[in-house]
């Protein structure tokens, strides 16, 4: 077996320095109804690299990349152009294949790029300190949500109906047995801005809410200003949560520290990290200093050494699980390191110039695919304001028209029947994302594939 | 001062004499220092070209984001450079032993990395039509498959991120079945060697966490465990291996009392790696257990994650699983979301979705290849291996260093030391940890487990060769023994050799300093 450098004489060898007369002998602790006498049946043999390559690249050709055809998939995950060097980078074994850095004198390069990181993303949120990462945008909301309820002492968290209902599911499983209370919007897709709930919940806000959380841009791609909705929860002594799925809007729209949010979570998989079927992604989440420990998640902090010189550390951990144990703010340990460090290596290859050019650049895709779709009979572009994501209305169901564009190697959307199952008032509608990847022929394709299987 | 083979004087070096002058650039040799990007970079330098757009009108509502962002960009060189230079200031298995007790630190195999890659697996949407993505089902169903068998349990739920998350996974099935029953149990044992998420996932669920202490050879206390099992007792969260790097020799004995208290059993699967293919721990009663395919399944640690944590279940605790799971009918697979499950006869029960989309398929890509190159015979060797190292290195060491339980008999995966052989010499765990670096390794677990004072966790792995342990276990004894002599100049203020002198943990959290701000709006602050 070519991972294990054993040999049969090393292993007699050290079996005789410890004393013991076969392996069987080190595992006599395990009851004698529980030990197996050899390998599990049913399970195959070893394979050389050549056999399991096959095996593998066999099953990933059964499936459709993005880059082979259109692509407007969006709702949560994204289709960016990452540069060559990100990937080189971080599977540079130093990063690659080290630990969580518990030992800062040996971990620099790993603690130096997470203060860059959360450099970045403060300043890209409009907050005054991120955290190193947390599994997804998904996890970061619901952490958001347990967060204001220890900053405000209160449980009711109002959640609107353009937070992407993955994103809400999550959070109503896991409050399912905390006192948190959820109260959540249902979604309309109103035309000029669909999964806009502002004024239901300014209608639920009251003395006993705990955190408003808003998406934006939502679900749906519309996108809103929320210093009103700010200004009106803090009027109540609740927090206002903004989520995000696509970071590169920070690009282009106000932050939401700006617009006087007190935390932010969000998705950052669209620097840096591929698509990979809907994980590892990476969860940013970011807040104001005076909440600082009430975050939960790592931090890295600057410091200096024995000889006054400059160096970072993992900080503040007196609010985590393996000093708190069951007092500790979040139960998270292993997060998203390499995705963080794919982030800011891409982060880093953009700048101030190259972020907000590839913002302009997605808005200006996603406008022209938005304009030349209006002009399909049966299709009804509902947003007002977007980003690089909108919704449209067709004139059948959304679910089987995306199938039969995938036939037509086109993939066009994200049907809402699929992530509202049963609701009929929005099965006709499809939210679409168009990114720098998008090209004039895609979006032709695009409008060429809805005029044929809508007419 | 030695010989060298060739007869000239060689050793260590004099510490005094390298460092006797200071360079211009704080470089020394191949010791390269770095600044932030933001002391390096601009506003306006970039590494990426970006195509011109389309004319468009703007439609952001009027919501444009005009003042500065404050990103700081370089070129590519630039950008290649700062990252190289970075990287060289860690440790990593790829340079060397790694032997962080509970963290299986194994060769991560560059196959992996590559079939993650494939267009197939890495630039595919999580909600494509499921038709475009039957063979990354194909290959979820493969990995669960896999788990099922090398545990022995019915079923797995794939979407948790990592352990802690799959923690949270088995606990919430298992509150789940026990308000499916109308019961409303309050307490969960975890016993007090327990890691730190063990009882951060129990009370996140609501449970209140009660101890259990471990009995003089470092194992669960069967008496006193079930002195405390009762009506209000929901689960017991038990490590298997232990955090003491030991079995559970009563772990049967354990189950069945937990299940006759109508109680579940929760195990915490970090340690899998000590038993793959030579004990199925469905065989040992245990309901629900996660298995970190950062761990056991060889996926890179990445400087701290992503991970993967998915949960084999029992018969009793697979209808509350979460969603999605993937099914396999004929030669097609479903991907069962919220509104399958509902019809579903196996899930009708399940507590919902725990996160956004279907789990780390990055991992799994990689925990497949790691399972199919080792395949059934490989995985045990895999686990003898890994045992027999750990025993080695105990063996080896326990004359010099303390063995708390090294006289109860075989050790698995690990080796647990406390600092009882640095009584009196004012050393520590942590000085030996910090004169490990020195030595070129990564240090152990340092004061984990809670229950052994000043532990120190050795876990080598079966990608460790002989000839590394001897030269491990060289050092390590070389270490203890000028210690207890009483010579502290290799300890105190350790490591004298490494990228940075210890750092002050102490300054950072009095003073948090967590983002980098401009010196002007340093000095405003200050
Ligand atoms: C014994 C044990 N349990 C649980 C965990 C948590 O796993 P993760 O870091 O993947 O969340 C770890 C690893 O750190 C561990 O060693």
């Amino acid at each position: 077996m070519r991972y294990l450098p054993l040999t049969a004489a090393d292993r007699r060898d050290m079996l005789a320095t410890i004393g013991a007369s076969s392996i069987d002998d080190l595992f006599s602790d395990v009851p004698a109804a529980a030990r197996l006498a050899g390998p599990i049946a049913g399970l195959s043999n070893h394979m050389s690299e050549m056999e399991v390559e096959r095996l593998l690249t066999g099953l990933s050709r059964q499936n459709l990349p993005a880059s082979e055809m259109p692509f407007f998939v969006g709702c949560g995950a994204y289709k960016h152009h990452v540069p060559a060097s990100v990937d080189h980078l971080i599977q540079r074994g130093e990063f690659l294949t080290s630990y969580t850095p518990y030992q800062p004198e040996i971990a620099q390069g790993t603690l130096q790029v997470l203060f860059e990181f959360q450099t970045q993303v403060a300043r890209l949120t409009g907050m005054d300190v991120a955290n190193a990462s947390m599994y997804d945008g998904s996890t970061a909301t619901t952490e958001a949500i347990f967060m204001a309820r220890r900053i405000t002492r209160r449980t009711k968290a109002i959640v609107s109906a353009g937070l992407h209902p993955h994103y809400v599911s999550a959070a109503k499983t896991l409050t399912r047995f905390t006192e948190d209370e959820l109260v959540c919007g249902e979604p309309k897709l109103t035309a000029g801005a669909p999964g806009d709930d502002l004024d239901w919940i300014l209608s639920q806000l009251d003395e006993q809410t705990s955190c408003v959380v808003v998406q934006n841009p939502n679900l749906f791609g519309h996108v809103a200003d929320l210093t009103d909705l700010a200004a009106a929860c803090h009027a109540k002594g609740a927090l206002l949560v903004v989520a995000f799925t696509e970071v590169v809007s920070l690009g282009a729209i106000r932050s939401p520290g700006e617009m006087g949010a007190d935390i932010v979570v969000g998705e950052g998989q669209s620097i840096g990290n591929g698509l990979n079927f809907g994980g590892p992604y990476l969860g940013l989440f970011a807040t104001r200093d005076k909440y600082v420990r009430q975050m939960p998640g790592r931090l890295c902090g600057e410091t200096v050494d024995a000889e006054g010189r400059r160096g970072f550390v993992l900080t503040l951990s007196t609010r985590e699980q393996h000093i708190r144990r069951e007092k500790a703010t979040s139960n998270i340990c292993t997060n998203s390191g390499l995705c963080a460090l794919a982030f800011t290596i891409h982060m880093t290859l953009l700048g101030e110039e190259g972020l907000r050019r590839l913002a302009a650049l997605n808005h200006a895709r996603a406008v022209q695919t938005a304009e030349r779709l209006a002009q399909v009979p049966g299709i009804e572009v509902l947003n007002g304001a977007f980003f690089n994501e909108f919704t449209i209305r067709l004139s059948k169901q959304a679910r089987p028209v995306v199938r039969e564009l995938a036939e037509r190697k086109l993939l066009a959307g994200v049907s809402l029947g699929r992530l509202y199952p049963g609701v009929p008032e929005l099965e006709n509608g499809l939210v679409l994302a168009a990114t720098e990847t998008v090209s004039d022929d895609d979006i032709e394709a695009l409008a060429r594939g809805f005029a044929e299987v809508l007419a | 001062m030695s010989m060298n083979r060739q007869g000239r004087e060689s050793g260590v070096g004099d510490g005094a004499a390298a460092e006797g002058f200071e360079t211009y650039t704080g470089n020394r040799g191949l010791q390269l220092e770095e600044p932030l990007i933001f002391e390096k970079g601009a506003p306006d330098r970039f590494g990426v070209d970006l195509p011109a757009g389309p004319k468009i009108a703007s439609r952001l509502g009027g919501l444009d984001r005009h003042k500065p962002i404050g990103l700081y960009g370089l070129s590519e060189p630039e950008t290649v450079r700062h990252y190289t230079r970075l990287s060289r200031q860690n440790y990593a298995i790829d340079m060397g032993l790694f032997p962080l007790g509970s963290c299986t630190m194994k060769h991560n195999p560059r196959l992996n990395e590559k079939m993650a890659r494939l267009p197939g697996f890495g630039d595919i949407h999580p909600l494509q039509p499921v038709d475009t993505v039957q063979g990354a089902l194909a290959l979820i169903h493969l990995v669960g498959e896999w788990l099922c068998k090398l545990t022995g349990m019915p079923g797995v739920a794939i979407s948790p991120k990592a352990g802690a998350h799959g923690e949270l996974c088995g606990m919430l099935a298992i509150r789940a079945a026990h308000d499916a029953r109308g019961e409303s149990r309050k307490l969960v044992l975890v016993p007090e060697s327990a890691h730190g998420t063990n009882p951060a996932t129990a009370a996140f669920c609501g449970y209140e966490v009660v101890g259990i202490p471990a009995n003089e050879r470092g194992r669960v206390d069967l008496e006193a465990l079930k002195a405390k099992l009762g009506p209000d007792v929901a689960a017991v969260m038990i490590t298997n291996p232990n955090t003491c790097g030991l079995f559970e020799p009563d772990m049967i004995e354990i189950s069945e009392a937990v299940h006759a208290a109508g109680a579940f059993v929760y195990c915490d699967g970090a340690n899998f790696n000590a038993i793959v293919g030579r004990v199925r721990p469905g065989d040992l009663g245990v309901d629900a257990m996660h298995i970190n395919l950062h761990k056991t399944f060889s996926t890179p640690h990445g400087g701290g994650g992503p991970g993967s944590g998915p949960v084999v279940f029992s018969e009793a605790l697979m209808p509350f699983a979460p969603l999605p799971f993937v099914r396999k009918t004929g030669e097609h697979f479903e991907l069962v979301e919220e509104e399958q499950a509902h019809a579903s006869t196996d899930h009708n029960e399940s507590f919902g979705r725990m996160v956004a989309f279907h789990g780390q398929m990055g991992m799994f890509v990689r925990a497949a290849a790691y399972m199919l190159s080792h395949g059934a015979d490989g995985l045990r060797q895999v686990a003898e291996d890994a045992v027999l190292n750990a025993n080695y290195l105990l063996a080896s060491l326990k004359d010099v260093m303390s063995a708390p339980f090294g006289d109860t008999g075989p050790c698995m995966h690990e080796a647990l030391f406390s600092d009882d052989f640095l009584g009196g010499t004012g050393i520590t765990t942590l000085d030996i940890a910090k004169a490990l670096i020195d030595e070129g390794y990564h240090p152990m677990t340092m004061y984990f487990p809670l229950v052994v004072h000043g532990a120190m966790l050795v876990e080598p792995t079966e990608t460790e060769s002989k000839s590394t342990l001897d030269q491990f276990i060289n050092s390590l004894r070389g270490l203890a023994l000028l210690a207890k002599s009483g010579d502290d100049r290799r300890f105190k203020g350790a490591p004298f050799l490494a990228p940075r002198r210890r750092l002050d943990e102490t300054a950072a959290a009095r003073k948090p300093v967590l983002s980098w701000r401009e010196p002007a709006q340093r000095q405003a602050a200050e």
